[in-house]
């Protein structure tokens, strides 16, 4: 190195750099600042470990039938009652929320990949790959899902899918039926990101397009991809509860917080009977809250607009 | 003898828009020599950048498109090459440095992300000896503390910082040219020098070739061995440096090297040519400066003049002032 080449000297840098804090650590700070969104967030980790190990410690099974001890109120041994066939309901509701918070994250997953990747195409080729892309996204969207679901649902009670992996296709058909959102966010902020320098720049090297998308142009549409999926969680959980609770979603004897409502069909156990039905569907109110919550704090804190 | 690198041509690129077609590239041909810095020098909207992206492919089409001539880049015609060739020469031997550093790196990726990506690519390493080569890289673009800049990310550095990790990754693959696309007009004048000494310096160790396209004549005078002067789409002159600052023969570039400040001259006001770049669309076939020219005759008004030397072998120029046929036929 010559001697007029003078390197840039580092005494004001290395200060920089302690004050400076990567982008995630602000994000971080930020919803940390936000209550609300705190207090959503320690309510789904909550409702996680009731669901996920709190069936360890009931002294109950799942599959206890006793009705001997059917439609019995909350007391000593039932927590929360028994249904009509005498199983726990405490224990179901907790095993129901495996189920619906698994469909929940799973269809979100699946909406995720087959949402951002479509976008990001749609976004990054333009023209017909554009066009195709986007008119089948509103051929999605114009189509009412809830009467699809439950054509589909019908079709694989049918079909008489065993319910366990019948929750399978339900993730997988919940997931697909909401990508045209995600792929729309996506697809927006590709375009105004591949007119960006640093992309001509890639360009320029001689990029192949895979790396181009999914290395440099996608991980700058994180934000918008996380809270599109946080509060997309909520919406699969609330649809799937209302699919079970319509009978064709989740089906007995799997429990799922919809079916377990669907109890207040009837109207002596509305009447009667609260605690058949007021548990689960305080699990599903307080989730979708708690996650809606997580969802409008991760949008204030990824937002680089609010500077706080 | 020094070997030709890069021959424009009669390369002509143009821009379909509603309005007209807009010849950005009209006919220009130049060569640029082996270890050789040439610049390109013009006014704003003169084809300057859209030659060097057009060596590069990397017009938008539409609406751009090149429509005629040839760039060959050691023998081969690039504009021939498939897709997959060119992205191969394009990074590799051809690399680009822009004129925006704060712009040019992605935000969310690490600079040390960024070196490795080409060196991953073009040449094969895998991911530690690219970081070993990155290192040396930024060591040798004049960063100190290069582990730690390897894992910064853009928003960290500086700008000149920016534009020196910019021309580590341009030189990344050794390549045998580098453009640069006015490389220090967004950064102020300290960093400025230390860029163009940098690149100096990086031209004289790697051998090589640069092409530089600026509109500041005293980088002209620091950097060139040869400048082209192109005005709306069209190369009106060209000669080696010393030459051109010497005896320039066009009275474009006469205005522009008055339009220069002089040290230890007291000025009232800097000269400047009068008028406008005239509108690109639809251009008539006459010398394009001529509502601009203090030596505009009839001719210039109807005909384009022939670009050609008047006199001295390697300098040549397109005007009417220096041809013997005047009248208007």
């Amino acid at each position: 190195m010559s001697a007029d080449v003078m390197p840039i000297t580092e005494n004001k840098n290395t200060k920089k750099a302690k004050a400076v804090d990567t982008p995630w650590k602000t994000a971080l700070r930020r919803f940390t600042r936000n209550k609300l969104a705190v207090i959503g967030f320690i309510t789904i980790v909550f409702m996680f470990i009731l669901c996920f190990i709190g069936p360890f410690f009931s002294p109950h099974n799942l599959y206890d039938y006793s009705l001997k001890n059917k439609n019995l109120a909350p007391n000593v041994t039932y927590w929360l009652g028994t249904d009509k066939l005498g199983r726990d309901i405490l224990l179901r509701m907790m095993l129901a929320g495996r189920i619906s918070l698994l469909v929940g994250f799973v269809a979100t997953f699946i909406t995720v990949v087959v949402g951002a990747t479509l976008g990001a195409l749609a976004g990054f080729y333009g023209k017909f790959v554009d066009t195709i892309i986007m008119r089948v996204a509103d051929i999605f969207m114009a189509l009412p899902s809830l009467p699809i679901l439950i054509i589909l649902g019908a079709v694989l009670s049918d079909l008489k899918v065993d319910p366990d992996i019948r929750i399978y296709y339900l993730m997988v058909i919940i997931g697909i039926l909401n990508w045209t959102t995600l792929a729309r966010l996506v697809r927006g902020q590709i375009l105004t990101l591949r007119e960006q320098e640093f992309m001509q720049a890639t360009e320029a090297l001689g990029l192949k397009d895979g790396r181009k998308i999914f290395k440099h142009l996608l991980p700058n549409t994180i934000p918008v991809i996380i809270v599109t999926a946080t509060l997309s969680v909520a919406g699969a959980i609330l649809t799937e509860s209302a699919l079970s609770f319509l009978g064709v979603g989740v089906v007995p004897p799997t429990p799922s917080w919809g079916n377990m409502i669907s109890a207040a069909n009837n109207l002596i156990d509305f009447r009667k009977r609260p605690w058949l039905w007021i548990p689960p569907g305080m699990c599903i109110l307080i989730t979708s809250v708690a996650i809606n919550l997580i969802g409008d704090g991760l949008r204030d804190a990824l937002d680089p607009k609010t500077k706080k | 003898m020094v070997k030709d690198l890069v021959e424009f041509r009669n390369l002509e690129t143009h821009f379909k828009t509603t309005a007209g077609t807009v010849k950005a590239v009209d006919n220009v041909s130049f060569t640029i020599r082996e270890g050789e810095t040439l610049c390109v020098v013009g006014e704003s909207g003169c084809g300057k950048s859209v030659t060097a992206m057009s060596l590069m492919q990397l017009i938008e089409s539409p609406p751009g498109k090149i429509v005629g001539g040839e760039i060959f880049f050691e023998g081969r015609d690039l504009l021939k090459l498939s897709k997959k060739d060119m992205s191969r020469i394009r990074g590799n031997e051809i690399s680009m440095i822009f004129q925006e550093p704060m712009s040019s790196l992605n935000p969310v990726l690490t600079i040390g992300n960024q070196i490795s990506e080409p060196l991953m690519l073009h040449m094969l390493l895998d991911r530690k000896a690219a970081k070993k080569r990155a290192i040396e890289l930024i060591t040798l673009v004049g960063i100190s503390r290069p582990e730690k800049i390897f894992d910064s990310y853009p928003h960290e550095l500086s700008g000149g910082m920016r534009q020196r990790i910019m021309i580590a990754i341009a030189l990344s693959c050794d390549p045998k040219l580098l453009i640069a696309d006015e490389p220090t007009t967004a950064l102020d004048v300290t960093i400025q020098a230390q860029i163009l000494d940098l690149m100096r310096d990086i031209k004289q160790k790697l051998n090589t070739s640069i092409m530089l396209i600026t509109h500041d004549l005293g980088v002209v005078a620091e950097m060139a061995d040869y400048v082209v002067v192109m005005y709306a789409g069209k190369v009106i002159e060209e000669a080696p440096v010393l030459e051109l600052f010497q005896d320039p023969q066009h009275p474009y570039t006469k205005g522009l090297l008055k339009a220069k400040p002089i040290i230890n001259q007291k000025q009232e006001r800097l000269y400047s040519i009068p008028g406008q770049v005239p509108n690109p669309i639809d251009l008539e076939d006459n010398c394009h400066f001529h509502d601009r020219c203090e030596f505009c005759m009839d001719i210039c008004k109807v005909k384009q003049p022939p670009f050609r030397s008047h006199g001295k072998d390697n300098h040549k120029s397109a005007c009417w002032l220096y041809e013997e046929e005047r009248e208007v036929l």
